[in-house]
């Protein structure tokens, strides 16, 4: 069923290369190499035991679904119209304005129509209209209507896991509608069917089994761990003691787990350890509460929920008062807009306030869990923090801002000010390009998997196209952000689209600037490589 | 050079067709999107090739500079090797070139003797396509290059934990430019 990645020899003859016009109802989905991901596997599925289970591929024709799955997709849209208002609102309300039909990284990036954000909610709103409106049960096409057939079924799944869920296109919708909450709906009626992908269902049965997303056990993560107590003493000559599962500890820290073991995000770790050492922070990592990501949020608002429970789980059973989290993007979408619902307020825990500074964060009053670049940010507005921007002169940086942590909550100046602070050389990017109006990474909401790379750096050139004009214009080669999935996909996309610009998290500037009681005279950055100052004076 | 002043006249308009052939190439929606130039950052793949034939026809009309012309055709194969065209279909956006100048100057070509120029011109032409060949096959390469990349970075840790990595020079693994899985922080244990 997928397209191979050629032409057939009449095809070549034929050297008029314009497409059919045609009306996309009526074109069904073409499954085109290297844009999907592979189907779930029954083991995974098994684990936190979701129905219809089996190992399948969206490759094939056949997707060994239920005999009943019509029914099962209708009743789950039926059942998500009573319980989400939003759901049943942005089904009936758009105009079909086109404002937000250029606004999706993925239609910029790659050019097909049916990535525009209005087409793509078209693809489950006709269904929706056909079974669920008068005017769509009897006049059909007319009202934008059709059949939920097969192909129409495998056209919203392809096109539902070719978005992000970024809220971009919802920034610039007059009526506000957030084609991320349609598409989280339209996976969860994916989820009912079994066909969840291998790159978010994986993860999900690790985090659900053990914590965190490669399923790693606890001498695992403390071993880790291991490894970048050394560097920094290395680089600094002082040798942190972090502690785990500490019981009575007042604060847990929590970080997606891509900040352990995947490069560059481990220096981003290193950045952290060495803050809250310098601090003398009473607090402690947990190996089970061991991710901050939350794979749940891409599969359906129940498995979000029980994943996000864990976390709060594992601060009851320390006992301690409050939670910062780490650099992570869709953990804060999940704490800043779901938490509450799901599993809040989290009485047992009490209001943080910073013990450093005695700022209370009210925002956080009922998560009681607080964004590291806030905290980070308000030491340094206390001037708690003795910095030495210097030190990352060799850096020349500009800012991405997340989706998540940006549109989704509101992190736009934190991290900026943090950044203002660590660092001599930092440059914006285009206006447009940024702060609410950011581009996605082109890789979130579990799109970061391999076997889809075609489409990821589809998605990720509008970003890396802003990219290319700061490195053009003022040399910039450094593209931070605070997210794990952007630290990981931003590195793959830079690499294809501009290759002289490397990534990193705020907190690893921040470790290279943080001037430490007792430290030794630094040659070295966070990555082990020279100072520039240091080299010059050699 | 008679040819040259007469494409520098007729630049704009041979540039406004070839741009709109290329632009044709994606489906009759998205077509209308690219032609819209006005925001580099909000277009960018109409924006790039829009700037991309430019600088190309502009080397033509110099001479070519072998390596500014690689980079000027980088810049739009980069992008149309990773959407949704087979090969061919992606290099289609030479070629046209060569009808556009003849369609352009049909009756300076008839009338003046011009077809030894329009020749080597012509094979020039050929000449950028075979580039973008090379190109298109890089950016490819790439794409594989960045996969197994992806996977080195994500499983380092892990190796080095897995006590499979002798850490004794501190530095990161060399991802770049290598293809097999070379691990520059130590040698893997045997
Ligand atoms: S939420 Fe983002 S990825 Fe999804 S349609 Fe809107 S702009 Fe595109
Ligand atoms: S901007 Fe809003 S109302 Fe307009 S087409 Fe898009 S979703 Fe519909």
């Amino acid at each position: 069923m997928a397209t191979k990645f050629t032409a057939k020899p009449d095809e070549l003859s034929k050297i008029d290369y314009k497409p059919p016009k045609k009306g996309w109802l009526d074109t069904p989905a073409e499954f085109k190499e290297h844009t999907f991901c592979w189907g779930a596997k029954a083991k995974n599925l098994n684990i936190v035991e979701f129905p219809n289970a089996r190992d399948w591929s969206p490759a094939e024709e056949d997707w060994k679904l239920p005999e009943n799955w019509q029914e099962i997709v209708l009743e789950g849209i039926k059942d998500r119209l009573g319980k989400y208002r939003s759901f049943k609102l942005f089904m009936d309300i758009c105009v079909r304005c086109g404002a937000c039909a250029d606004k999706c990284h993925f239609f910029i990036g790659g050019g097909d129509p049916k990535n525009m954000p209005v087409l793509r909610a078209e693809l489950l709103r006709s269904i929706y209209r056909k079974y669920f409106t008068a005017s769509g049960k009897m006049l059909g096409k007319i009202a934008g209507a059709r059949e939920l057939t097969l192909d129409v079924l495998k056209e919203i799944w392809y096109y539902y896991y070719q978005c992000t869920e970024c809220r971009r296109c919802s920034v610039f919708c007059p009526y506000g509608i957030d084609q991320a909450e349609i598409t989280m709906v339209g996976r969860e009626l994916m989820n009912l069917l079994g066909l969840n992908t291998d790159w978010i269902s994986a993860p999900v049965a690790n985090c659900y089994m053990k914590g965190n997303h490669l399923g790693l056990e606890p001498h695992t993560i403390i071993n880790s761990m291991e490894f970048f107590l050394d560097d920094i003493e290395t680089i600094t000559g002082i040798k942190i003691k972090p502690t785990f599962n500490r019981k009575g500890a007042e604060i847990l820290f929590v970080t997606p787990s891509g900040d352990l073991f995947a490069d560059p995000g481990t220096y981003t770790a290193m950045g952290y350890l060495m803050l809250f050492h310098e601090l003398g922070l009473d607090y402690t990592w947990s190996t089970y509460a061991s991710e901050g990501g939350n794979f749940g949020l891409f599969t359906s608002n129940e498995m979000a929920k029980r994943l996000n429970a864990k976390i709060y789980a594992e601060a009851k059973r320390l006992g301690v008062k409050w939670i910062i989290g780490g650099e992570c993007g869709h953990m804060w979408r999940v704490v800043n807009q779901y938490m509450d619902t799901w599993n809040g307020p989290a009485d047992f825990l009490e209001e943080p306030v910073s013990p450093i500074t005695g700022t209370i964060f009210e925002n956080a009053k009922s998560t009681k869990m607080v964004h590291i670049a806030e905290f980070t940010a308000d030491l340094i507005k206390n001037g708690k923090l003795k910095l030495d921007p210097g030190r990352n002169n060799h850096l020349k940086v500009t800012w991405h801002d997340s989706c998540n942590t940006a549109r989704g909550m509101g992190i736009l100046d934190e991290p900026r000010y943090v950044l203002r602070n660590v660092c001599n050389h930092f440059h914006e990017m285009p206006e447009d390009t940024i702060r609410e109006k950011t581009f996605c990474c082109g890789s979130g909401t579990g799109l970061n998997a391999s076997e889809n790379m075609d489409l990821r750096m589809r998605g990720g050139f509008p970003r890396a196209n802003a990219v290319k004009y700061v490195r053009n214009n003022y040399g910039v080669n450094m593209l931070a952000n605070i997210c794990a999935i952007d630290r990981a996909t931003l590195k793959a996309s830079m690499e294809y689209w501009v290759p002289d610009v490397s990534v990193c998290g705020l907190h690893e500037l921040v470790g290279n600037a943080l001037v430490m009681t007792g430290e030794k005279e630094r040659t070295q950055d966070l990555r082990l490589e020279p100072l520039p100052e240091k080299e010059a004076k050699e | 050079m008679r040819l040259n002043s007469l494409l520098t006249d007729k630049k704009a308009s041979i540039l406004e067709k070839w741009f709109d052939v290329i632009i044709e190439t994606y489906p009759p929606d998205t077509a209308s999107f690219l032609k819209n130039r006005n925001n580099s950052f909000a277009n960018p793949t109409g924006s790039t090739i829009s700037q991309g034939i430019e600088d190309i026809f502009d080397e033509l009309l110099r001479g070519l500079n072998r390596e500014k012309t690689s980079q000027f055709l980088d810049d739009i194969v980069r992008i149309r090797a990773v959407q949704d065209f087979t090969p061919s279909q992606a290099l289609s956006f030479i070629f046209p070139l060569k009808r556009i100048i003849r369609e352009e100057l049909a009756a300076e070509i008839a009338g003046k003797h011009l077809s030894d120029e329009i020749l080597a011109l012509e094979s020039e032409i050929d000449g950028l396509a075979l580039s973008s060949f090379d190109i298109y096959m890089k950016c490819r390469e790439k794409i594989y290059d960045i996969k197994a990349n992806e996977v080195k970075r994500s499983t380092f840790r892990l190796l080095q934990m897995a006590n499979l990595i002798n850490d004794t020079n501190g530095e990161e693994p060399d991802l770049e430019g290598s293809n097999n899985l070379k691990i520059k922080r130590g040698e893997v244990k045997k």
